[in-house]
């Protein structure tokens, strides 16, 4: 349910910014797009992997012999088989080396298992059905290991190791100001724990891919993946030249961060490389549950100072996150949430210390928001709660604390685009209206608002780059080739719509190549909402370079300036006369003027942080937004119904309104899956969800329709003035549902998800008037 | 595991024979043995729906239906929604103008949740909708669209008179 757009600028436009039905869309609702495992080649074998069923262990045997006497089995390989055994898992799909953390894990794990569902083998079958009896028959002795499963034990002294230099992973610190003098010089002081849980991205789409050799002997590896870059990474463990390995990226069905790191893609080639036939791997939902890397959950203590105005004058804040048994993107999830832990607010003394710790629980790493959403709870929570303490409005302490250009984020960062925070929180007061009423007794109504800013596009010392192709065709239609991974936010069609209002075509007649390592430019990751800003700003520059080849070509042959001319309608448009793409490349090709152009962006550029953050530059930009919930609570059962949720954020400039809505509401969707159903469960290391059944994920019954309002400041540094949304919309859910549960029952929640007999707790508490967490 | 059945379906309209083990599914054996893909595996439980199909009329998550029972059935998928030229029909053409399918994994068991919804005799309310897609579900969308989507289709239906294209065969 589109509530609308509020653009403060209006340029012409032809086809960017308009509601475009994507092509993609149309080959997907034919059912002809053909997933990763939907793909099959001729001799094709089937691929799977045996797993650690302990989380901390010891290996003491590895038996395949009687696997190998399995009708139909091919081969089986241990660590041992593994040219070599090592998953690099620093930052994934960057263009260029960048300094190594000691993020690594074995592919195959040979002498210590560290979490349940690490694989130790892999079998390799000419049928699923071989397959699996092949894989029961494989037999791993496992000796138990004592193991830590909460990353506070885990710091302690005499505390299990879960590798050989300690737990403590990595450690980021913020200090500005003096926080001791602030709290000092108060009025109120609000304080409060908040904790996050394991989250599974759940994308519909389980991990597959096929790997196969090509006519000159390249491994192909066509994967349902966000990195196409990671062909570099599976070089390396086969002890190949990079230059012999491509992975292609077909649409991916979904991916909000768990297909960044690599899935099947080391397995797919080894088994392709060890058997010189085609092979593929698909992993079941409770394989996709076991294995992949989780969210990382947060434990966050948060003391917050305000003056009786509603100032806020100090955070102080402590984070500790759950790191799993491996690094992966770890470090850099925490330095979002310190980053970020201040929200979308000017707060002049800071103090934080944040750590991220091994323990023996499944890894985490990326997830939609990256750090930057966990403390949305916090934060929001925190701001709530100081209006509460002051009988303030929180809608006005939240404009009254807002960050405008020219403030300085706690790390340093000035913020160099107009914020228009305010006007977000005032559209989604504008479109809630009145308070309903309950709809019976011993219901209880509440509103909760949340507001946030989250980055879009990477750490600005990765040297971020993104490059893409552009050319005309001789009938006059476009071809784009660019290396972004689809994984479902319209990429693109975005380009698309990009190109086709630059060089003045019909976007139904460009064609967008994407995701192939070989055959298209590179472009990086479709992750940390950077894919607009890099790619769409490649894509521009590209045709913007292509335009202007033709343009001068066609004025000199035409003896019209060139500021005269432009592209529209298939055509070179001029005062004199007009002359048609197909007729203005023969011009070009007979004065030597290519007719296509490559086109590299690269992002803003800043130097490498350490422990002690103080940075004038972490990331190139921010988006900023504000959602309102409106929540019914049974007092009885502590059931919660979300009666109406608006979500509204400031997108720069929308490119296609239908997908930058489409990211806004199920982006907030899955925050409220977050807030009020979804966890992971261990008990112990051993994790607890195996299926859909126990892992819920919001249904259609669940939710309410997302009212999405969507503001155009024209600020960004995207395309056109666009920012990026991937992210933004999942941070605020939790804050705004346990702010209207606060409101609505006199206590707030503070652990995710909210359950209903969380709520129950809640309610009791408000009974007895203790109010705070 | 190993014994094996014929197994005939007419699949969008095909005669589909195959010989298969008795223990498949009926999405693995059309995944896997008939070769039509567009059902996907999204649990294998009967949660997601992403295998929805129509069984004689009837949506079934063909993930927890053998295809020995389904033996001499007729099955419909989302590859076979389409008009006999090969333009979308209604509920397709609005799924592409409201934004209904962004990765589109869950789109094809969505299509067939919606046209067996459509199909019924009622005209369903947005609640109705909702409820009716409980069983499918979605990570990229947050429902809204789709919902958007079976509601023109509805609309566009009743201007129409025309019947749903799950009725037609």
């Amino acid at each position: 349910m589109s509530g609308g757009i509020r653009t403060s600028k209006v340029e012409e436009l032809r086809v960017v910014h308009r509601d475009v039905a994507r092509r993609d869309a149309a080959e997907k609702i034919a059912g002809t797009t053909r997933f990763a495992g939907d793909f099959a080649l001729p001799r094709m074998l089937h691929a799977r992997l045996v797993r650690a069923q302990a989380p901390s262990a010891t290996i003491v045997r590895r038996d395949a012999s009687h696997a190998l006497e399995v009708p139909g089995v091919v081969s089986v390989l241990f660590g041992e088989d593994v040219p070599n055994n090592t998953v690099w898992v620093d930052v994934p799909g960057q263009t260029i080396e960048v300094a190594a953390l000691k993020a690594s894990m074995e592919v195959l794990a040979t002498r210590r298992v560290r979490f349940h569902g690490e694989p130790i083998a892999l079998v390799v079958a000419e049928t699923e059905d071989a397959l699996a009896e092949a894989c029961e028959a494989i037999e791993v002795e496992l000796d138990d290991l004592p193991g830590v499963f909460d990353p506070e034990d885990a710091l302690r002294e005499g505390a299990p190791t879960v590798h050989d230099d300690g737990n403590l992973l990595a450690e980021w610190n913020i200090d500005r100001g003096d926080v001791d003098r602030a709290l000092d010089e108060a009025d109120v002081v609000v304080e409060g724990e908040y904790i996050t849980q394991f989250v599974d991205h759940a994308y519909l789409e389980p991990e597959a891919g096929v790997a196969w050799h090509d006519d000159q002997g390249v491994l192909n590896v066509r994967v349902a993946t966000q990195v196409v870059e990671h062909y570099r990474d599976i070089a390396r463990i086969l002890g190949v030249p990079e230059s012999r390995v491509r992975v292609i990226a077909p649409y991916v069905g979904g991916g909000f961060g768990g297909k960044e790191d690599m899935t099947v893609e080391p397995y797919v080639a080894l088994a392709a490389a060890r058997t010189g036939r085609p092979v593929r791997m698909q992993w079941t939902r409770a394989e996709s549950l076991l294995a992949r890397a989780k969210r990382h959950p947060m434990r966050m203590r948060y003391r917050t100072a305000a003056r009786r105005d509603g100032t806020i004058l100090s955070q102080d804040v402590d984070i500790t996150s759950d790191s799993g048994a491996y690094a992966y993107l770890s470090a850099l999830v925490l330095l979002y949430a310190a980053v970020h832990a201040c929200g979308p607010y000017d707060v002049e003394h800071v103090r934080l210390r944040s750590r991220c710790v091994y323990t023996n629980n499944p890894p985490t790493s990326a997830m939609r928001g990256f750090g930057g959403m966990q403390v949305v709870f916090a934060y929001e929570s925190q701001v709530d709660q100081v209006a509460r303490e002051l009988g303030l409005d929180a809608t006005e302490v939240r404009r009254r604390n807002a960050l405008a250009r020219g403030d300085v984020l706690p790390v340093g960062q000035p913020i160099e685009t107009e914020v228009l925070l305010s006007d977000a929180l005032e559209a989604v007061v504008d479109r809630a209206g009145a308070r309903p009423s309950p709809r019976g007794p011993r219901r209880a109504l509440g509103r909760g608002i949340a507001a946030n800013l989250q980055s879009y596009g990477r750490l600005v010392w990765l040297n971020d780059s993104a490059a893409a192709w552009v050319g005309f065709e001789l009938d006059g239609s476009l071809t784009v080739r660019c290396g972004v991974p689809d994984i479902g936010g319209g990429q693109a069609s975005s380009l698309a719509q990009i190109a086709a209002e630059v060089l003045g075509v019909d976007v139904e007649r460009v064609t967008v190549h994407v995701g192939d390592s070989a055959l298209t430019p590179l472009a990086g990751t479709t992750t940390a909402t950077r894919q607009l800003l890099m790619s769409g700003n490649a894509v521009h520059e590209a045709s913007c370079l292509l335009r202007d080849r033709i343009l001068d070509a066609v004025a000199e042959e035409t003896a019209q300036l060139v500021e005269s001319l432009s592209m529209a309608d298939g055509s070179v448009v001029g005062p004199e006369n007009t002359v048609p793409v197909p007729d203005a490349i023969v011009v070009c090709r007979r004065r030597s003027v290519p007719v296509e152009a490559l086109g590299t962006f690269f992002g803003p550029k800043g130097r490498p942080v350490v422990r002690e953050l103080r940075a004038d530059r972490v990331f190139p930009d921010f988006t900023f937004g504000a959602h309102l919930a409106d929540v019914e609570v049974d007092l009885d059962t502590g059931q919660v119904e979300i009666l109406r949720y608006i979500a509204c954020h400031d997108v720069g400039r929308a490119i296609n309104p239908g997908s930058v809505a489409g990211q806004i509401s199920g982006g907030a969707v899955q925050g409220i899956g977050m807030a009020l159903l979804e966890e992971v469960v261990l008990q112990d290391g051993v994790n607890m969800t195996g299926g859909f059944f126990q892992y819920l994920i919001p249904s259609a019954t669940d939710v309410p329709d997302v009212e999405t309002v969507i503001l155009e400041s024209g600020e960004g540094m995207g395309p056109f003035g666009a920012r990026g949304i991937g992210e933004p919309p999942v941070g605020p859910p939790a804050a705004a549902i346990a702010n209207a549960i606060a409101d609505a029952v006199g206590a707030r929640p503070n652990e995710l998800p909210i359950t209903p007999e969380r709520v129950l707790a809640c309610i009791e508490r408000g009974a007895a008037g203790d109010v705070g967490p | 595991m190993s014994d094996v059945v014929d197994v005939m379906l007419t699949v969008n309209g095909r005669r589909i024979s195959r010989s298969a083990g008795a223990h498949l599914t009926l999405l693995r054996w059309l995944r896997d043995v008939a070769g039509v893909t567009d059902p996907k595996y999204g649990c294998g439980e009967g949660v997601c729906g992403a295998c929805t199909v129509l069984l004689d009329g009837r949506p079934v998550s063909s993930c927890i239906v053998l295809a020995a029972q389904a033996d001499g059935g007729e099955v419909m998928t989302a590859s076979g929604l389409a008009n006999a030229d090969g333009s979308f029909n209604a509920l397709q053409e609005a799924f592409h103008v409201h934004h209904a399918a962004q990765c589109g994994f869950c789109t094809p068991g969505m299509l067939m949740c919606a046209t067996a919804l459509l199909g019924a005799a009622e005209p369903p309310t947005r609640a109705a909708i909702r409820e009716a897609l409980h069983g499918n579900l979605c990570r990229c969308t947050g429902y809204g669209p789709i919902v958007d989507a079976i509601e023109a289709a509805r609309d566009a239906r009743e201007a129409t008179a025309e019947p749903a294209s799950g009725e037609r065969r």
